[in-house]
C-alpha cells in the first residue's frame, strides 16, 4: 500500500536498529554459557535500560537540533540525591523518587531557559551546566556511598511474574506514558519542526522557545529517571564524572545508531533505546568472547567507530555532491 | 469594492534598520474583496511592509490597523490569529517532515489532546485536491518534493489557515503554467468571498491579469497607489525604477556560425532527470535554456558543472575530452567554466562574510605567491570589478548579507567574472531581482558574449529567453525537446514546446 | 534586511576590530587579577603572572588547534587521548630508541598527533560523518590503543630532558620556554588564518561549505588540513605537559577538552564556524587559566570549584555570547 511504503521510508533508520540488535543479541545468547535464562535476561536488561533512558533523554534536545551534553551529569546529579532521599519506608521512598525526578526536570528546565532565553549554543551552554550539576553531585555525595530504600530497589531490579525484568517494563511504561503522547502533542510535533528549519517553523506560527523548554525539560527528567534506576542497581550513590561522561557519549552513539539525525527534524527515541541495547550488547559480546582485558578498550572503540561510520552509506547514495553538504 | 471598511490599514508606518530606513512614512490600504499588487525593486520596502503586516518584524514608527483595531503583533501566530496570513518567498515548509504535517502544523485536528494522524491525512488531502495537486501524497516527506509542488504546499498551507487577508510573496515564481492558472482561480475564487489580497510579483502579465488595484515603491516610500488600467506598463517600470528605460533587452548581433565551439556534450543522461542531452555553444554565443521548471534543467547546469555522479556521455571543452569531477576540474578546463549556481544565498554567497572575501574567494589562488597571500592585490582587482558590475556597496568590509537581493546576485557575477570565466553556466539568475538589475544583468551577459565568452542561460522568465538569447534549448522531461532561434523564437512557440504539445495554449 | 550586527569582521587582519566580546573578555581578565589582589598581593607579582603564563601556554596551544576546527563548524571531541597519546609515544620513543629516540621524540609525539587528525579529517570530510561522533569514535579508538600500549609493552614513561626543557625551562629574560612556544604556535595561527588563501578558505568552508564548493574550493583538504593541524597541537601540547611533569600517564589529557572548547568560544569564536580571530582565543585561554588558578588558590573544594566555573562561563556568554534573535 502506498501509505505503508512511506511509513518504511520513514522509519527506516528506527527498523535497522532494531535489526541490527536482534542479530547481536542473537549471537549473544548462543555463545552464552547458559543460555537464555530469566536472570541472565534481567541483569542484561537492568544495565540496558541504564543507557536507554539516558539515549531517550538525549533523542529530544537532537531532535530540535540541540544536543545535550548534560545528560550524564544530570543522570549521576540524579544518582546521588536519590542515594540520599530515597530511604526510610516506601512512602518516603516514593517522596524521594519524585523529588529526585523533580530535580531532574528542573536541570532540564535551567538548560532549556539558558537556550531558549539566553539565546545560547546548546552544546556551550550544557557543557557549562553539566559542571554545574556534577558540582552539585560532588557537594551532595563527596564520596561514594548513601542507601536507597531496599524494597522499591528489590522491585525495580527484579522480575515481574517472575518472568519479565521489571526494568524492560519501566522503560515500556515510559515509552508509553512519555514519548509517543509527546511525539504525537502539538509541543512534541513542535521540536521536530524546529529542528527540521527552525525558521520556517517560526514563520509558520509554530511555538519554537516552547518546543524547545519541553525538549529540555523532559530530557533532565529521563536522564534523571536513568540515574534513578542505576541507583537501584547499585544501592549506593556516586560523583564520578568518568561515569557521567561515558554515558553522554555513549548515549549520542545511541542515538546515532538509532536513526536519528544529529542534524535535528528527524528520528524517534524509539530507536534510541535499540541504540542503547546494541551499544550494551557490543560489550556483553566481549565478556562471553572472553577477550583479554587489555584488549576490550581498544575493540569497544573500533566497534563504536565502526557502528557511526555506517552512517557513510549514505555517501554512496548520494548523486548531487552538493547534498553533501547539508 | 473598496468602498468596504479595510482589513488593513497602515498609518505613517516606518521601519529603520540601523540607521537606514527601509521604509518610510508609509500609508497603505488593503480592502476585502480585492486584489492589490505591490510593486517596487528590490530594497524597495515592500518585503519590510509584509513583514509588518504578517508580524514578523514590528515597526519603528506609526500605526497597523486590522479591521478596525489597532493591533501589535509579536510574532506571525497573533498576525495569523487576526486574520493575516502571508505565503512567503523563503518557503516556510518544514523539509523533515510529511506534507500532512505541514499542512496542518499549528493547529492539527486532536483526539484525547493528541495528533489525530487519519483526520489530519484527510484534511490535507482535501486541501491538496482543492488546488488541483492530488499527485502530492500527504505522507510524502516536503524534501522530497521538487520546488514548485512545494510551492503550492505552501499555498495550501495558507488557505488552510482561512484568511482574512492573504499576502502571496513572489509565491508563483517556481510554478509550472498549469499550477500558475490553478492559483489564479483560487485567488479570484478568494476575492469573489470577500478576502482581501495582496500580490507581490514581479512579473508584469501576472499582475495586468490579475489585479484591481497597484501600489508602487520605491526607496521606502509609497510611489503611487492606482485602480487597474489606470497606468501602463513602461509607466509602471518607470516609476518603480525611477528612470526612463529606452531599451528592454541589449540588441542581438548577427550570427557568426563560424566561431568555434567552446562546450559540446554528447548523450549526457543522469537517472530519470536528463536523457540524452547533445549540445554545442559556441563561442559569443547566449543559448537560452527553456521549458517548465522541473524538466531537467538545473540537473544539466550541475552536471556540466561536474557536480552530478554518474553522469554518463561526454563533455569536450574547445575541442578537448572534459572530465565532469567537480568545480574545480570545470575551473581549470581549456575555456574555464562558471556556475552561477540557483540559490545565491546557500549556493551563491556566505552571507555573514564580507563582500571582499566572497567576490575574491573563487580567484584566491591569483593572489597567493608562494604562502603568502597579496592583500593589496586582491583588493585593487575586487575595486575594478565592483566597479564594473556598479555594484551598490557602502564599505568592502560590510557582510554581504547587508545587501539588496540585486546587489548579492551581483556579488554573485563578479566572484565568477573575476576568474576570467570562457563558458558561464546560470541558473535562473534574474529570479527574485530587480527590474533595473535584471537590465544590467543583461547587458553584461551580451557584453561577455561579445568578448567571446559562451553563455548558457536557464529562466524561468520566457520573455527573458527570447530578449536575450541567440537561441533556445526547451526541454521536456529530462531532454532538449526543440531549439527555437529566430523567427521561431516567440512567447507561444516556447510554451507549446514546452508543454509539448501544440494544442490550445491556455497559459500565459 | 537583517538586524545591525556588530562589526564582525570574518577577516580579521592583525589590525583587529575590538569587538563587544573581546572588550568584555580582557576586562574580565582585569577585573579578575585586581579582585585576586585583593585577596592576596602575590596575583599582581611578575612571578606568578609569568607563572600564569606558563600554564595557559598547554592550553593555549590546545586550543589553537582546537579554533581551528571550530572555524570550519566542526568540533574535535578527540583531544584528550590526543594529548595522552603525544606525551606516551613521545616518552616510548625515547625509550626504544635511545639516543636517535630522544632526538626524534618530540616530532614523533606531533606526528602521532597529526595522523589521528587525518583519520578524524577524513571521517568528517570523506564519510561525510558528523564531527562529534567520529572524533568521539577516534578518542575511544586512540585510548583503546594506549591502554594496550601501557599495559602491554610497559614502555618508559619518563620525558626526555629537551620535553622537559621546553616546557618548565626559562633561559631567555627568565620568560618560560612553554610560553615562547605558544607565542610561535600562536603567531603562525594567525598568519595561517589572515595571510594565506588557506585561511580565506577556513572561514569559507566554516559560513557555508556549499558555496564554498561551488567556487572551487577544496573542501575535503580544508577540513582535513584544520584536524590534522588540531590533532598535531593537541599532540605537541601532550609532549610538553609530560616534560612538565616529567612523566606521560594515562587519562593526562581528560582535563583539557572543556576549557579548550570553553576558551575558544568564550573569545568569541562563533561554535557553528565562520566567525572568530585568535585574540579572542589567546583571551578566552588566559580567563580560564586565571578563574582556575584564583579557585585553586582560594582553597575552593572540587564541588564548589565545578559550580563555579560552570557559572562564570554561562555569565560570560549570556554578557557577550549571545545567538541573535528569530524576530528582526
Amino acid at each position: 500500500m502506498n501509505d505503508l511504503r512511506h511509513r518504511i521510508h520513514h522509519n527506516g533508520g528506527l527498523l535497522a536498529a532494531i535489526g541490527l540488535f536482534i542479530v547481536m543479541f542473537i549471537i549473544y545468547i548462543s555463545n552464552h554459557p547458559v543460555g537464555l535464562t530469566v536472570a541472565v535476561a534481567t541483569t542484561a536488561s537492568n544495565k540496558a535500560v541504564l543507557l536507554a533512558l539516558v539515549a531517550m533523554a538525549q533523542t529530544l534536545p537532537v531532535l530540535t537540533r540541540g544536543l545535550d551534553l548534560s545528560v550524564g551529569m544530570v543522570f549521576i546529579l540524579a544518582n546521588c540525591l536519590a542515594s540520599v532521599i530515597v530511604i526510610g519506608t516506601i512512602g518516603e521512598g516514593l517522596l524521594g523518587i519524585t523529588v529526585v525526578l523533580g530535580a531532574g526536570a528542573l536541570a532540564g528546565f535551567i538548560n532549556g531557559a539558558i537556550i531558549v532565553w539566553g539565546r545560547l549554543q546548546p552544546i556551550i551552554t550544557t557543557l557549562a551546566t553539566g559542571a554545574m550539576y556534577y558540582g552539585i553531585a560532588l557537594y551532595i555525595r563527596p564520596g561514594p556511598g548513601g542507601d536507597v530504600q531496599s524494597d522499591i530497589a528489590d522491585l525495580a531490579t527484579g522480575q515481574l511474574f517472575g518472568v519479565v525484568p521489571t526494568t524492560l517494563v519501566v522503560l515500556l511504561v515510559i515509552v508509553l506514558i512519555v514519548w509517543l503522547p509527546y511525539r504525537n502533542s502539538v509541543p512534541g510535533r513542535a521540536a521536530l519542526a524546529v529542528g527540521s528549519n527552525e525558521q520556517a517553523a517560526y514563520m509558520s506560527g509554530v511555538p519554537v522557545q516552547r518546543a524547545k523548554l519541553l525538549a529540555y525539560t523532559l530530557a533532565g527528567l529521563l536522564a534523571a529517571a536513568g540515574g534513578l534506576m542505576l541507583t537501584f542497581n547499585t544501592y549506593s550513590g556516586e560523583a564520578s564524572a568518568p561515569i557521567a561522561g561515558t554515558y553522554t557519549l555513549n548515549s549520542i552513539a545511541a542515538v546515532v545508531i538509532g536513526g536519528t539525525s544529529l542534524f535535528g527534524g528527524w528520528g524517534s527515541a524509539i530507536g534510541s533505546i535499540f541504540g542503547a541495547f546494541v551499544l550494551r550488547t557490543i560489550e556483553d559480546l566481549l565478556f562471553v568472547f572472553d577477550l583479554d582485558p587489555l584488549w576490550q578498550p581498544l575493540f569497544q572503540g573500533v566497534v563504536l567507530l565502526a557502528a557511526v561510520s555506517l552512517g557513510a552509506l549514505r555517501v554512496l547514495r548520494i548523486r548531487n555532491r552538493l547534498e553533501l553538504f547539508t | 469594492m473598496s468602498d468596504a471598511a479595510p482589513i488593513l490599514e497602515m498609518k505613517h508606518v516606518s521601519k529603520h534598520y540601523g540607521g537606514i530606513a527601509a521604509l518610510n512614512e508609509v500609508d497603505f490600504v488593503a480592502c476585502p474583496g480585492e486584489i492589490h499588487a505591490v510593486l517596487g525593486e528590490n530594497g524597495a520596502g515592500k518585503s519590510t511592509l509584509i513583514k509588518i503586516a504578517a508580524g514578523v518584524t514590528d515597526p519603528s514608527e506609526g500605526e497597523v490597523i486590522v479591521e478596525g483595531r489597532r493591533v501589535n503583533f509579536r510574532n506571525p501566530t497573533e498576525a495569523m490569529a487576526a486574520g493575516v496570513v502571508c505565503v512567503f518567498q523563503e518557503l516556510s515548509l518544514l523539509p523533515d517532515m510529511t506534507v500532512a504535517d505541514n499542512l496542518s502544523i499549528v493547529s492539527p485536528p486532536l483526539r484525547g489532546g493528541l495528533i489525530n494522524g487519519r483526520a489530519q491525512r484527510e484534511r490535507a488531502r482535501e486541501l491538496l485536491a482543492s488546488i488541483g495537486c492530488e499527485d502530492v501524497h500527504p505522507l510524502e516527506l516536503v524534501r522530497d518534493l521538487p520546488l514548485s509542488r512545494r510551492q503550492m504546499v505552501e499555498i495550501a498551507k495558507a488557505l488552510a489557515k482561512k484568511p482574512k487577508l492573504l499576502i502571496l510573496d513572489e509565491a508563483t515564481s517556481a510554478l509550472t503554467a498549469a499550477d500558475v492558472e490553478h492559483v489564479y482561480t483560487i485567488i479570484r475564487n478568494l476575492k469573489s468571498a470577500g478576502v482581501g489580497i495582496l500580490y507581490v510579483s514581479h512579473r508584469m502579465h501576472e499582475i495586468e491579469a490579475l489585479a484591481d488595484c497597484a501600489t508602487v515603491f520605491r526607496n521606502g516610500r509609497r510611489i503611487e497607489t492606482f485602480k487597474k488600467g489606470e497606468r501602463s506598463v513602461s509607466a509602471i517600470v518607470q516609476m518603480m525604477i525611477g528612470r526612463e528605460l529606452i531599451h528592454h533587452y541589449p540588441d542581438k548581433p548577427v550570427p557568426k556560425p563560424a566561431a568555434p565551439v567552446a562546450l559540446s556534450a554528447k548523450n549526457l543522461s543522469w537517472g530519470t532527470q536528463l536523457r540524452d542531452i547533445s549540445l554545442d555553444i559556441r563561442k559569443g554565443e547566449i543559448v537560452g535554456l527553456g521549458g517548465l521548471d522541473g524538466q531537467g534543467q538545473r540537473s544539466l547546469l550541475l552536471a556540466l558543472f561536474g557536480v552530478l555522479k554518474g553522469v554518463s556521455g561526454t563533455v569536450e571543452v574547445m575541442g578537448k575530452p572534459h572530465r565532469l569531477s567537480g568545480p574545480r576540474a570545470a575551473m581549470r578546463a581549456p575555456l574555464p567554466l562558471a556556475l552561477i549556481p540557483e540559490d545565491r544565498k546557500t549556493e551563491g554567497l556566505m552571507l555573514p562574510m564580507n563582500i571582499r572575501d566572497n567576490i575574491s574567494l573563487a580567484s584566491l589562488s591569483h593572489f597567493q605567491k608562494g604562502l603568502r597571500f597579496d592583500g593589496g592585490k586582491e583588493h585593487s582587482a575586487v575595486g575594478k570589478i565592483i566597479d564594473r558590475l556598479k555594484i551598490k556597496i557602502s564599505d568592502l568590509a560590510a557582510a554581504v548579507s547587508t545587501l539588496s537581493g540585486g546587489n548579492q546576485q551581483k556579488v554573485v557575477l563578479a566572484k565568477w567574472l573575476m576568474t576570467n570565466p570562457g563558458i558561464i553556466l546560470l541558473n535562473d539568475p534574474t529570479r527574485g531581482i530587480d527590474v533595473g538589475t535584471k537590465q544590467e544583468v543583461y547587458q553584461l551577459l551580451r557584453d561577455l558574449a561579445d568578448k567571446g565568452v559562451a553563455v548558457l542561460f536557464y529562466s524561468t522568465d520566457y520573455a527573458e529567453l527570447i530578449g536575450c538569447c541567440d537561441r533556445v534549448l526547451v526541454m521536456y522531461n529530462g531532454g532538449i525537446a526543440q531549439e527555437l532561434m529566430g523567427q521561431h523564437l516567440n512567447e507561444r512557440t516556447i510554451i507549446e514546446t514546452a508543454l509539448n504539445v501544440d494544442e490550445k495554449g491556455q497559459v500565459a | 534586511m537583517s538586524e545591525p550586527k556588530l562589526p564582525v569582521s570574518a577577516f580579521p587582519a592583525l589590525r583587529f576590530s575590538f569587538d563587544r566580546s573581546l572588550i568584555i573578555a580582557f576586562t574580565c581578565i582585569i577585573l579578575m587579577l585586581f579582585g585576586g589582589a585583593l585577596y592576596s598581593r602575590e596575583f599582581l607579582s611578575p612571578e606568578y603572572l609569568l607563572q600564569q603564563l606558563q600554564i595557559s601556554a598547554f592550553l593555549g596551544i590546545i586550543a589553537s588547534g582546537v579554533m581551528m576546527v571550530i572555524l570550519i563548524g566542526h568540533i574535535d571531541l578527540s583531544i584528550p587521548w590526543t594529548v595522552t597519546l603525544g606525551a606516551m609515544m613521545a616518552t616510548a620513543f625515547a625509550g626504544w630508541y635511545g639516543d636517535t629516540g630522544n632526538l626524534l621524540a618530540i616530532p614523533v609525539g606531533i606526528f602521532c598527533g597529526a595522523m589521528v587528525g587525518l583519520l578524524n579529517g577524513i571521517g568528517v570530510a570523506y564519510l561525510r560523518l558528523p564531527s562529534m561522533i567520529f572524533t568521539l569514535g577516534m578518542n575511544a579508538v586512540v585510548q583503546g590503543l594506549m591502554v594496550l600500549h601501557t599495559g602491554g609493552f610497559a614502555p618508559q614513561d619518563h620525558a626526555t630532558d629537551a620535553m622537559h626543557f621546553l616546557a618548565v625551562g626559562r633561559p631567555m629574560f627568565g620568560i618560560p620556554n612553554a610560553l615562547l612556544i605558544w607565542v610561535v604556535v600562536g603567531a603562525f595561527t594567525t598568519f595561517l588564518l589572515t595571510h594565506t588563501a588557506f585561511g580565506r578558505r577556513v572561514y569559507a568552508v566554516g559560513n557555508r561549505e556549499a558555496a564554498a564548493y561551488l567556487s572551487g574550493v577544496n573542501t575535503n583538504a580544508v577540513i582535513i588540513w584544520c584536524f590534522v593541524l588540531s590533532g598535531a597541537a593537541a599532540a605537541f601540547a601532550g609532549v610538553l605537559l609530560a616534560g612538565y611533569s616529567t612523566k606521560a600517564y594515562q587519562a593526562m589529557g581528560d582535563p583539557y577538552l572543556l576549557p579548550a572548547i570553553a576558551a575558544v568560544v568564550l573569545g568569541g569564536t562563533n561554535i557553528l564556524g565562520g566567525r572568530g580571530n585568535y585574540l579572542g582565543t589567546i583571551a578566552g585561554v588566559i580567563l580560564i587559566t586565571l578563574l582556575q588558578s584564583i579557585l585553586a588558590v582560594m582553597q575552593m573544594p572540587e564541588a564548589g570549584r565545578q559550580i563555579i566555573y560552570g557559572i562564570v562561563i554561562l555569565a560570560m556568554l549570556l554578557a557577550y555570547g549571545r545567538g541573535e534573535i528569530n524576530r528582526k
